[in-house]
């Protein structure tokens, strides 16, 4: 399966709107090129501020540029952009109801070999709890490239939720992205398996494990996180009886809970959470993080097998 | 300046005074020590220096002010009020359920609020980013921002104070209200900051120190720091906490303490026109 870095996409569309908006300027914090800010840095140095290693201090320069007209895209690592800063996040950008847009890169435990301290595991919890600001996690390349789009031509804070590494590619240029709409990419009457990010394209390929068991499982890319799609999930939940869901990051105030919340409002049928429990990552490769937290397709379906069997 | 200008603004100044000691003792909460020390280079930046208009507020004919030290709103919407940006009535219903003026500046609320504060240090850095935006956009126009010293014992302000003097953000000035107290007490004793000029120095800022109810001085420091072409511009403005109000000044108690009755009444008294 061919695998192309979301993160990629963030920086080649970064550099095209740039070249669409003047308006457009960038900040980062000393990680420009893993975060792929740096080809717009190099087209465009006047637009562009490196804040060295000062996120606080970059979230908060962001949303001033954003009081008087420009665009930013302020991003660094998810820990530091929504952890290190969330208090600005939460005063300068959202409770000022600024323009400015975080992109993120490397949440989850696929950072890989850095290890827990650069792991975000929490930065879905702490976004999505905040008014004013869109949470959207893609699921590959492309989604990324029309989320960013998306980010640009919004009227409002945004945070974008990308990995570090390479991932599936699921879409192709003809995906249109639409913000607060999770979409069913493979339809199943037995489950409902709702994931985001990288763990959509884990899901997906969960589904043929599954098969193999006589289970049809439906599987929904929750791209948006806040406004949740809650009639997709509903509906899907409705027809399925089961709500499975997976995520890279802790169960408690990510996808899961976001589901749950729904579920216990709006029609409560049995939810079977997967992502990381009550733990830190570690370090280690990336593919072997995500089967050592059981994040791999082989275990989703081994996970909804046994939950559809309870 | 001469000295009927310097008449006015002292009057206007004596008004806001007594504006402030009213809205906290109405409200009974609030900062008034704050306010009373930073009311006269307020009324000299808002009633002399800025165009700071109420309407078609772009970048290239307005002026900006970022009131880091967020709890100084009592000084901050008096000089609104007075501009013209919400009726002077508002102020008698600051920090009411059903009122604009929140505890602290909010721009979804306020009126010629641009930024939201009162998480201290989050001002200042968005001051540098309306700066730097001013300048991507060709604006000849010039951004201030109002912080306190205890204020400054936030890390975020030095990583703003580092970032503008990289940048060398000309166009922005910062004043820092020193009037030495915090809510524990003596800035030296709680946490001593000093010396705040050699720290502004030392990330590449100009740096002046005056005396901060001195109209004259401020003027003239002012006047100065636009002069300054190539490296952003501090103020370091020696005030008194509680300026103007015997029983207030120099007394750390009111930071965010309102006065009782009998001490509203000898504080208008003392503030009389």
């Amino acid at each position: 399966m061919e695998k192309k870095a979301p993160r990629v996409a963030y920086g080649e569309t970064l550099l095209e709107l740039g070249k669409e908006n003047p308006d457009i300027v960038v900040l980062d914090a000393d990680l420009s090129g893993s975060t792929k800010t740096a080809l717009f840095a190099k087209e465009f140095p006047d637009r562009f501020f490196n804040m060295g290693i000062a996120e606080q201090n970059m979230i908060t320069t962001a949303a001033g540029l954003a009081t008087v007209g420009k665009i930013p895209f302020a991003s660094s690592f998810a820990i530091f952009a929504t952890g290190r800063a969330w208090e600005m996040v939460r005063q300068a950008v959202c409770l000022g109801n600024k323009n400015v847009k975080i992109v993120a890169t490397h949440a989850g435990l696929t950072v890989g070999e850095d290890g827990a301290t650069h792991q975000a595991l929490e930065d879905i919890a702490v976004t999505r709890v905040l008014p004013h600001l869109t949470v959207i996690v893609p699921a590959d390349y492309y989604e990324t490239g029309k989320a960013i789009r998306f980010a640009a031509s919004y009227n409002g804070p945004v945070y974008v939720r990308l990995p570090r590494s390479a991932t599936p590619v699921i879409f192709d240029e003809t995906y249109e992205f639409i913000h607060g709409k999770a979409r069913i990419l493979q339809k199943g009457s037995d489950v409902s398996i709702f994931a985001c990010g990288v763990m959509v394209a884990e899901a997906l390929a969960a589904t043929e494990f599954l098969k193999k068991d006589g289970i049809e499982a439906e599987v929904i890319n929750v791209s948006t996180l806040k406004p949740l799609d809650t009639e997709t999930i509903l509906k899907s939940v409705a027809k399925t009886g089961h709500a499975v869901t997976v995520e890279e990051h802790n169960i408690i105030g990510g996808l899961g809970s976001a589901v749950a919340e729904t579920l216990c409002e709006g029609g409560p049928v049995p939810l079977h959470r997967i992502g990381v429990k009550e733990k830190f990552g570690r370090s280690g490769k990336a593919d072997d993080l995500l089967k050592a937290y059981g994040l791999t397709a082989a275990n989703i379906a081994k996970e909804t097998g046994s939950f559809l069997n309870s | 300046m001469n000295q009927d200008e310097v008449k006015r603004l002292k009057a206007l100044a004596r008004k806001f005074r007594r504006e402030i000691v009213e809205m906290v003792y109405t409200a009974q909460s609030g900062h008034p020590g704050g306010s009373l020390s930073i009311i006269d280079i307020l009324t000299y930046l808002f009633f002399h220096e800025m165009k700071y208009p109420v309407k078609n507020r772009d970048v290239f004919s307005t002026d900006r002010l970022v009131m880091s030290k967020g709890h100084a709103t009592p000084a901050l919407y008096s000089c609104l009020a007075e501009k013209g940006f919400f009726p002077e009535a508002e102020l008698k219903r600051f920090r009411q359920i059903d009122s604009i003026l929140q505890g602290h500046p909010e721009n979804e609320f306020v009126p010629g609020v641009d930024v939201t504060t009162g998480s201290l240090g989050q001002g200042f850095p968005q001051a540098v980013g309306m700066a730097l935006g001013m300048r991507l956009a060709g604006s000849d126009k010039h951004v201030f921002a109002i912080m306190g010293d205890g204020e400054c014992q936030e890390g975020i302000i030095w990583e703003a104070a580092m970032s503008a003097g990289h940048y060398k953000t000309d166009k922005l000035t910062a004043v820092v209200d020193l009037n030495g107290l915090q809510i524990d007490g003596n800035v030296k004793d709680v946490m001593n900051v000093n010396p705040v000029p050699d720290k502004f120095a030392a990330s590449h800022w100009h740096v002046q120190e005056i005396d901060g109810h001195d109209f004259n001085e401020i003027d003239k420091a002012v006047r100065t720091a636009h002069a300054v072409t190539d490296k952003p511009s501090v103020i370091i403005a020696h005030t008194v906490k509680g300026k103007g109000v015997s029983f207030m000044e120099n007394n750390y108690k009111f930071h965010g303490s309102p006065p009782n009755d009998e001490q509203f009444k000898i504080a208008m008294k003392e503030l009389a026109p």
